[in-house]
């Protein structure tokens, strides 16, 4: 009678059988930091060595991977700074799995945590940034957390857990032409807000989910976190196997809930009466119907980020861009060097440069704000991002629409609002 | 504790408003003070005297895992964040690395406390003493382990 979140802590904490709001000590498979949490994890290791605490070498180095994403390229000399003493320390652990910009394969970490099968099935998977819970649809927990307690997992191997309450949420039909895993997951945080999953884990599942590509399941565990979750999880099938094993993964040991598994909640949703959505500024809760802001005027078009630049991301806005020419500015950021490489040899970079989209790397930079297409005073952007706080990127003035890839693509095509299904 | 309150009446302040973006890339803690609340209010690093007291609505600390929003506010001199509810990571963060004590009220603590008002808060006892009002609110106890850590001074000194 346990569902899967609870029979993936069991196992990590050698019990049989864990309850929800157990505490429990959980042994960590998969440790992830980066630009940010990187230094910020160092800070720790040195506060730590003040009080005449010895470090000398971590828990396990091949289980920990490190990501550059959210201050490259270099936005200035102290991210510079960041990115050297996160190299230094990469050595001087013997973390070999690095994945530096401007060296093949980089990106942003959640986007490299599927493209590089980086965690597996059944794994407890923790990172250093609070869109963990992406992986969470490879059937992992996967969980953010602060600077103290990645260095704590660095160093013990564990971490403590309450064990989450499980909300299930049941998608019925597959999602109609137009609608994408985003509008689903915006229309959630609608209905639930964004405490509606604080200190919870949420499930998908249903044939609606079944009939998911993993690359859109990803964006629904991705923003469970804008719902307060602890984490987002989807139980393994046939198309996540086979995702993984394009990208080498075949070694490792699933974990499904019972039949009987118990849930706090179930939600069900009609995939055949979802519409494109979008959450006004200044909260992911805050949604609506596209159709219903199509006086809405856009200074810009963003298409980035861990949630809405993967290649299926990239392929439904090409549909939308191809032939037409942008209103607005346009800028596409694939998540990561390989979905990048894929979009070139499939020619999507060539439709987005045609449409006068700007084509650039990897980063997290515009997404939270630090650089690389920040927003002015009063500027309103249309985003694929996950999150619209005030000041979320750029300006504290600047306001923030999010949606799916392609209402944004439709929108930069109009410069006002669009409605995918509107465009002729 | 001692202090007085500095008091945001309003839910969800997100970790973007407690510490922008820009600022994640510094790792100095009496740096990223100096932008602690700039989000929401930008006379914050002003008017913050140490042992002051955030009071605030329900999610506090919503958004990023950035360790930097409970660095910024415990190097800004607040002891404590009264809040209806907290989000996961800011609470654990809080706790894990000692920088400040999250502290859970009921609506009709948050609705009674005001700017200004002077508090003191015994843990132990499970209860705040607002001096200016000359009232008592009780608050629940930590849970278990929680409690344990704090006593302990953060994660690191904790033994299970």
């Amino acid at each position: 009678m346990l569902n899967i979140t609870e029979k993936i802590l069991a196992r990590a904490s050698g019990k049989t059988k864990v309850s929800p709001d157990d505490v429990i000590f959980a042994n960590v498979d998969k440790v992830m930091v980066h630009d940010v949490s990187g230094p910020g994890v160092i800070a720790v290791f040195e506060k730590l060595k003040k009080t005449g605490m010895k470090i000398e070498k971590l828990w396990a180095p091949e289980k920990v991977w490190v990501a550059e994403d959210h201050f490259v390229p270099a936005a200035d000399k102290i991210s510079a700074q960041n990115v050297v003493l996160l190299t230094q320390f990469t050595k001087e652990y013997g973390i070999e799995k690095h994945f530096k910009y401007g060296m093949g394969q980089y990106g942003i970490c959640h986007t490299l945590s599927h493209e590089e099968a980086m965690v597996l099935p059944g794994e407890v998977y923790v990172g250093g940034d609070s869109h963990t819970n992406t992986t969470g649809a490879l059937g992992a927990f996967a969980a953010g957390l602060g600077h103290t307690d990645v260095a704590y997992v660095l160093l013990n191997g564990k971490i403590w857990f309450k064990v989450p309450e499980t909300i299930y949420f049941k998608l019925n039909g597959k999602l109609p032409d137009y609608v994408m895993a985003k509008d689903l997951i915006l229309k959630i945080i609608g209905d639930i807000g964004t405490d509606g999953g604080a200190y919870k884990t949420m499930q998908f599942g249903g044939s609606g989910i079944s009939e998911m590509s993993v690359e859109e399941r990803l964006t629904l565990t991705n923003m469970t976190t804008e719902a307060g979750a602890k984490s987002g999880i989807i139980e393994p099938d046939q198309k996540l196997r086979d995702y993984l094993a394009q990208r080498g993964a075949t070694n490792y040991s699933e974990v499904r809930g019972d039949p009987d598994a118990q849930y706090e909640k179930i939600y069900e949703y009609e995939a055949s009466e979802l519409d494109p959505i979008v959450a006004k500024p200044f909260s992911p809760e805050n949604v609506t119907v596209a159709r219903e802001l199509s006086s809405i005027s856009l200074d810009k078009a963003y298409i980035g980020s861990c949630t809405g630049a993967k290649l299926e991301d990239l392929r439904a806005v090409a549909k939308i861009l191809k032939g037409r020419k942008v209103k607005i500015r346009t800028e596409v950021l694939p998540a990561a060097i390989s979905i990048f490489r894929k979009a070139m040899d499939e020619g999507l970079l060539k439709i987005f440069m045609d449409a006068g989209a700007m084509v650039g790397p990897p980063t997290c930079g515009a997404c939270c704000g630090a650089h690389m297409g920040v927003l002015a005073k009063d500027e309103v952007c249309i985003s694929t991002t996950n999150r619209n706080f005030p000041g979320r990127m750029g300006h504290v003035e600047s306001k923030t629409y999010l949606a799916s890839p392609l209402v944004a693509a439709a929108s930069a095509i109009t410069g006002k609002i669009t409605d995918p299904r509107d465009i002729k | 504790m001692k202090g007085s309150v500095i008091k945001y009446a309003r839910d969800n302040i997100d970790t973007d408003v407690i510490l922008p973006g820009p600022y994640l890339k510094i790792h100095d803690y009496n740096e990223l003070a100096k932008h602690a609340m700039e989000g929401i209010d930008k006379d914050f690093h002003k008017k913050v005297k140490p042992g002051d007291f955030i009071v605030a609505g329900k999610n506090f600390g919503c958004g990023s895992s950035r360790e930097h929003a409970p660095i910024a506010l415990s190097y800004s001199g607040v002891k404590a964040v009264l809040a209806l509810s907290f989000a996961r990571i800011f609470y654990r963060n809080a706790v894990d690395g000692a920088f400040l004590l999250p502290i859970e009220i009921e609506e009709s603590t948050y609705n009674d406390i005001s700017e200004g008002d002077q508090l003191e808060i015994e843990t132990s006892k499970n209860e705040i003493r607002n001096v200016t009002k000359n009232t008592i609110y009780k608050i629940k106890p930590f849970p278990e382990l929680i409690g344990k850590i704090i006593a302990a001074g953060g994660l690191f000194n904790y033994k299970p």
